[in-house]
Order: structure tokens, then sequence, then C-alpha cells
């Protein structure tokens, strides 16, 4: 019965590092570069709606809406401010250390704001739990309603992407960045939009992590960032049904790990199946080889 | 209240600027920053200044520690400079901001040296006080950390002393406390494995657990990089059968076990250590939650000494907030060098090795009538202090004595 037990919040973990590595899989396949930044917009994602749902006591569905707002305007200013000017930088490194850099400051001025005390999440999501099996497994409603959204978030992100026009200009854009622009699709654009979404997304991560872990501090979302990231380059950076398988074999086997090897290990246990998947498979799960042309 | 203090400590630190450029200007310049915490009393005095520093974690995951141990200190220091100072000298203190990071320990402290220090009170975590600890035996600088729990902050070293219990220490006593009060016999620990506080107590508890017939059924370590997800833990202690979760841990980490193991309907007796303190401080948690909840702590806001009705009160006034127990240690320390430097009879002229000579023979001689300790703390050359823990339980969003 635990294993169930462990197995459930081992997919609901999974399902919240999903959610984050489609951020990170969605701007890596379209700008082609590391947004290390996203893992802080969780964190001001998730102090945004802290702050709207304790301090202005709005309605928690209201407070999410405009988590969410907030989060796609800041997605889209970083966006516009760090990176673009950097695009066409001599090196790729450029950016990356840029969006390091993004990441700190995002963490410092949350630090300045909000202070460096933690903060419990107030409890925003009331669902009742369901008792199974006479009362001996318990999943909460928040365990449910977490897998639920990462598998509708991610069936509307792919009938975005395959249905739209926006989203079909990011498949061109993701493809070939010069020969979209030559098609006349809105290079600069897309990207912005890429990021809101991303960002968008990032958001509503951050409700659901920290409604299952529920203490916010500034520092809350670089280390599911970085897992998050793992796992996109687990399910094969760029691919978005990657995004979401990478990101629950991560919580998976975390949560195993931890339960049935050493709860020391977790991480050694996860960044050790990572290496050995990359040995194996080293455009990750679903990730596609793709030649460059010289 | 608070603005009006920076306030003040920022023009108490122009007008100590002027005062060195106004004589021979020797001595470096601090400079103003706004970080600096200073508090000198009014009387400019003929006799000299003791300069005390500290670095402990005024920002980052446990600034609830550094700024209570800035605040005692500070409540101390204005007291004794009202009261004319040690041996006259009128004291000075200075907090850094360290993050609770070695490194950066050791630059607040290097930074603290170029302002004149002559000793040391911290740093107020382990890992930052064993890194600064090495560096003041380097220096020969008398050194005493009000809430370095670790064996490496004070056992290698002559030079440093201790005003909180050791991890080894709080573990024993924590495992004699409950089975003395037959608290329980089936118990299950949730500790960091990252962390020398967390693994340390860990350890001795287990040690003297045995001897006291204790059965630990479950022991399920964290770490620092996976500090969130605390299911896995909870369902095997819960498995274990525990009637006692103990939880050497810091009360962030022991906040989110309290509420995910509400979530999951598991309620066993709950019992920490002196890092627990400071749980009913966190931000929007739902305190009912911590109903019970035991530990293991040299200081009770609710004791009913006068000394302790008098600290709580002044200490209120002045910062707004009920104190914690790094505030009593810290408030403790400054008065242990106070008695220590009297009884060694320290001058201002005397260089900071000399005076750290002549403070750890004094520091022997001593028997402090504390905060912390009812009975008085004494100290021996190990740098241990010798003292009775209390036991305190939290009821109705309150820490009260269980003795």
């Amino acid at each position: 019965m635990s294993f169930i037990s462990y197995f459930i919040n081992g997919v609901s973990l999974g399902s919240v590092y999903a959610i984050i590595a489609l951020g990170y899989t969605m701007v890596y396949g379209i700008a082609k570069m590391l947004n290390f930044a996203h893992g802080d917009v969780i964190m001001i994602g998730a102090y945004v709606v802290l702050t709207c749902v304790s301090t202005a006591g709005l309605h928690p569905a209201l407070a999410v809406l405009i988590g969410i707002v907030a989060c796609t305007v800041f997605g889209i200013v970083i966006e516009r401010v760090a990176y673009r000017p950097l695009r066409n930088a001599a090196s790729p490194l450029a950016v990356l250390i840029t969006a390091i850099g993004v990441s700190y400051l995002l963490q410092n001025i949350a630090l300045l704001i909000f202070g460096s005390n933690t903060k419990s999440f107030p409890e925003i999501i009331k669902l009742p739990s369901l008792s199974l099996a006479g009362g001996k497994l318990t999943i909460t409603g928040t365990t449910i309603l977490t897998i639920v959204a990462c598998l509708v978030i991610m069936a509307g992100l792919m009938a975005f992407i395959n249905k739209t026009k926006a989203g079909q200009a990011m498949l061109a854009v993701s493809e070939d960045k010069g020969a979209a622009q030559l098609m006349g699709i809105n290079v600069n654009g897309t990207i912005a939009l890429t990021f809101a979404i991303g960002s968008a997304l990032a958001a509503l991560a951050g409700v659901l992590l920290c409604s299952t872990y529920p203490s916010l501090t500034p520092y809350t979302g670089s280390m599911p960032g970085i897992k998050a990231f793992v796992a996109a380059v687990f399910g094969g950076i760029g691919s978005i049904p990657g995004a979401l398988i990478g990101g629950i074999l991560l919580g998976v086997i975390e949560i195993l790990g931890k339960a049935y090897i050493s709860s020391q290990l977790a991480d050694a246990i996860v960044f050790a199946v990572l290496i050995v998947v990359l040995l194996v498979k080293p455009t990750g799960i679903l990730g596609k080889n793709i030649q460059e042309k010289v | 209240m608070k603005k009006m203090k920076k306030f003040l400590s920022l023009a108490l630190a122009a007008a100590m600027t002027a005062g060195v450029f106004a004589g021979c200007g020797e001595e470096k310049t601090t400079g103003s920053d706004n970080s600096a915490q200073s508090s000198s009393s009014d009387s400019g005095s003929s006799e000299g200044t003791l300069k005390i520093g500290c670095m402990g974690p005024l920002t980052g995951d446990n600034a609830a520690y550094g700024e209570a141990v800035n605040n005692g200190a500070q409540l101390a220091v204005e007291e004794i400079n009202a009261e004319g100072g040690i041996n006259g000298m009128q004291v000075e203190f200075k907090c850094e901001d360290d993050e609770a990071d070695a490194e950066k320990a050791v630059n607040a402290y290097n930074s603290l040296k170029d302002w004149g220090m002559q000793m040391v009170m911290g740093a107020v975590t382990s890992g930052a006080c064993t890194a600064v600890s090495a560096e003041t035996a380097n220096d020969h600088m008398f050194q005493i950390t009000p809430s370095g729990t670790s064996m490496d902050c004070v056992a290698p070293y002559d030079n440093v002393f201790r005003l909180c219990f050791s991890d080894p220490a709080q573990g024993t006593k924590s495992a004699e406390y409950i089975a003395s009060k037959g608290l329980a016999t089936k118990i299950a620990v949730i500790y960091d494995s990252s962390d020398t506080y967390s693994s340390g107590i860990y350890q001795s508890f287990a040690a003297e657990a045995k001897n006291q017939g204790l059965e630990i059924v479950a022991a399920e370590a964290f770490t620092a990089d996976n500090k969130t997800d605390f299911s896995v833990q909870l369902q095997k202690a819960k498995d274990s059968g525990a009637e006692l979760v103990f939880l050497p841990i810091y009360y962030q980490q022991a906040s989110a076990i309290l509420q995910q193991a509400d979530k999951m309907g598991f309620a066993p007796q709950w019992f920490g250590c002196d890092g627990m303190d400071g749980i009913l401080g966190v931000d929007g948690f739902d305190t009912s939650l911590a109903e019970g909840l035991m530990l293991l702590t040299p200081f009770a806001t609710d004791a009913s000494d006068e000394k302790t009705q008098n600290f709580n009160k002044a200490y209120e006034e002045e910062f707004g907030i009920e104190p914690i127990q790094f505030a009593a240690d810290a408030y403790d320390a400054i008065y242990a060098i106070k008695l220590a430097a009297e009884d060694a009879g320290l001058t201002a002229d005397m260089d900071p090795s000399e005076m750290c000579d002549k403070m750890m023979e004094s520091m022997l001689n001593i028997n402090l009538d504390g905060l912390t300790g009812v009975d008085g703390i004494t100290w021996d050359a190990s740098g241990e202090p010798n003292k009775a823990p209390k036991g305190v339980k939290i009821e109705n969003g309150a820490y009260v004595s269980m003795d």
C-alpha cells in the first residue's frame, strides 16, 4: 500500500517538474537558449499569489489569475530587456550568463521585497482528500489537482502548437529562424510569446508546488528549476511530450529512490539515472537527432 | 521604529567616523554602510572602548537566528553601557551578515578586524562558526559563540568558548529527557544529513537512545537540496508505528514537515531541539499544527523568574517581537564576556591577543546567572558550558515550560 502512495506522490511531484520543464523546453526549442531564471519566475509567481491572498485578501482564483498575468508580463520584460539584445551576440555563452544573472537578480529582489524569512503558503486549493482501501491510502486533493492540471496543460499546449497559426509559427521559428523570418513570421514576437506562455505556466507551477510543499522563500524556485531542467534534458530538450515524460519519470524515480534506496541519496540517484539515459540516448528519451547542415 | 534605529545607527556610525578623522587618523575608517549595527552609548568615555564583533545570518534562510542574536546582544550592550561599561570601557557591538555561509563569515570576520574588533561574539550558525573559529585561533582572538552547536566550533581550539549546548549534548539530553519522562519508546527521527548540526544531534541521540532503552524505529534523512518534499520520510515514520518523531532540525523544514504530516493524517508527538525555536514565527504558518510540540531548549519565554521577565519586556519594547532562545544566548554571551573581562581586569590598551590570554583564564572562574541557565552557567577548559536544559511545550500558540 505504501508503494502506491509513494508512486502517486512521485507522479504528483513529477507533474510539477513537467510543468516547469515545459518552460525550459519551449524556450530552448525556439530561442536555443537555457533560461536559468525560469525557476525564479516560479518563486515570483508564488509570492504574487501569496501577497494577493494574505495581504490583499483576494479570492484564491483571482489571486492565481493575477499571478499568471504578473509572471507573463515578467517573462516578456525579461526577454525584452535581458535576452533579446544578446540574441545575435558572438558567443551563445553571453545569453547563458545573463540568464544566470537574471536568476540571482530575481532572488535578491525577492529577498529585498519579501525578506528572507520562510513564509507559509496559504491553503488555496481546498479539495477533500481521497481515502482509499479503508483509510490506508490517502491521496490529497492537491495531488490529484496537480496531476490533472499537468495533463490538461500538456494537452492544451499540444493543441495550441499544432492547431493555431501562432503555434505553427513557433514550430517554424524553432526549425529555422532565418527562413521563418523570410516567410513573414515575426520572429521577435514569436519568441516573446514563447516566454509569455512559459512564464504563465511557471506561475501555475509555483502555485501547485507551494500548495504541495507549503513553504516559500526567495530560493524556493531554484532547486525545482534545476530539476525541471534535468527533466527537460531527460525527456529530450525541445520536445513537449518529452518534458511530460521526463518530468514524471524524474519525480517517480526521486520519490521511489528516497523510499527504497536511501533518503539521503535521492538526488544522487536522480542524476545517476540522467547520466545513464544520456549515455544510452544522448538526445534524451524523445529527443530528435537533428544533424547540422553545413 | 526600525527606520528610526537605522537612522540613529547611521548617525552614530557617521559620528564615529568623524571622531576618527578628528583624532590622529591612524585607524581605518569603517565608512557608514547601513548594515552597521553599532551601538555605543552617548557619553564618550575616556577609558576607551571594547569592540565586540559578531557574524551571523541577517539575511537568508536562517535570518531569524542572526537577527535574534544581534538584537539580544545589542540589548545587553546598551544595558552595560548605561551602567558604565566594562572596567570603564564603553562596549561597541557590530554584527555583519554572513548568510550562515562559512566563506561569507570569514569575510565578515576580516572586515570586522579592519573595524578594530577585539573579541568575537559569534558566529551564529555552526558551519560559519567552525570557519571563524579557525581564524580566531590563528589570530589568537577571544571568541564565544552564542549558538554554534557543532563540536568543531569549539573543541579543537583553546580560545573558543560556547554558551549553548553542543550538538552531542543536545542529542544526549533529548534522549535522556524522553526516557525519563516516559514520552515514548518507539521513536522515529527525521534529520538533515547535509547539516552538521542536525546529523551531530542525531548521532548522539541514537547512541544515548540505546542506553536508555528507546527504540529508533525509523531514521530518515533529507538533504539541503531536497528539503521540500517530506512525504516519503513521513510515510516511513508512520508505517514504522512511531509514537514520537524526533526532529533535530531547523524550524523552516519543521514547519513544512508539520504541514505535510497534517495533510496525510499523521499526528505523533513531535519533539525538537533548539533549532525548533522560532517555528511560531513562521509567516502564515498555522500554529495550531505545532500544538503539543515539545522542544528542549535552555530558554523559555514564559519562565517566571524576574530576569527572564525583564528581558522579555525590554526586548519586546525595543524590537516589537517576542525573543527566541538565540536572543537570550547572545544576551548571556555578552554578559559572560563582561564577567570574564572584569575578572581579568581588561583595559583598552591591551591588544586582542593579550586580552585573549586573560579571558581564557577568567572564563573558568566565572559563574554567570544568566537567562539560559537558571542555576548558573560555568565553563571548563574545553570551552563547553555546564548548565541544565528546560523542556518546553507549545500550548495555545505559546511556549510553556514543562518542568
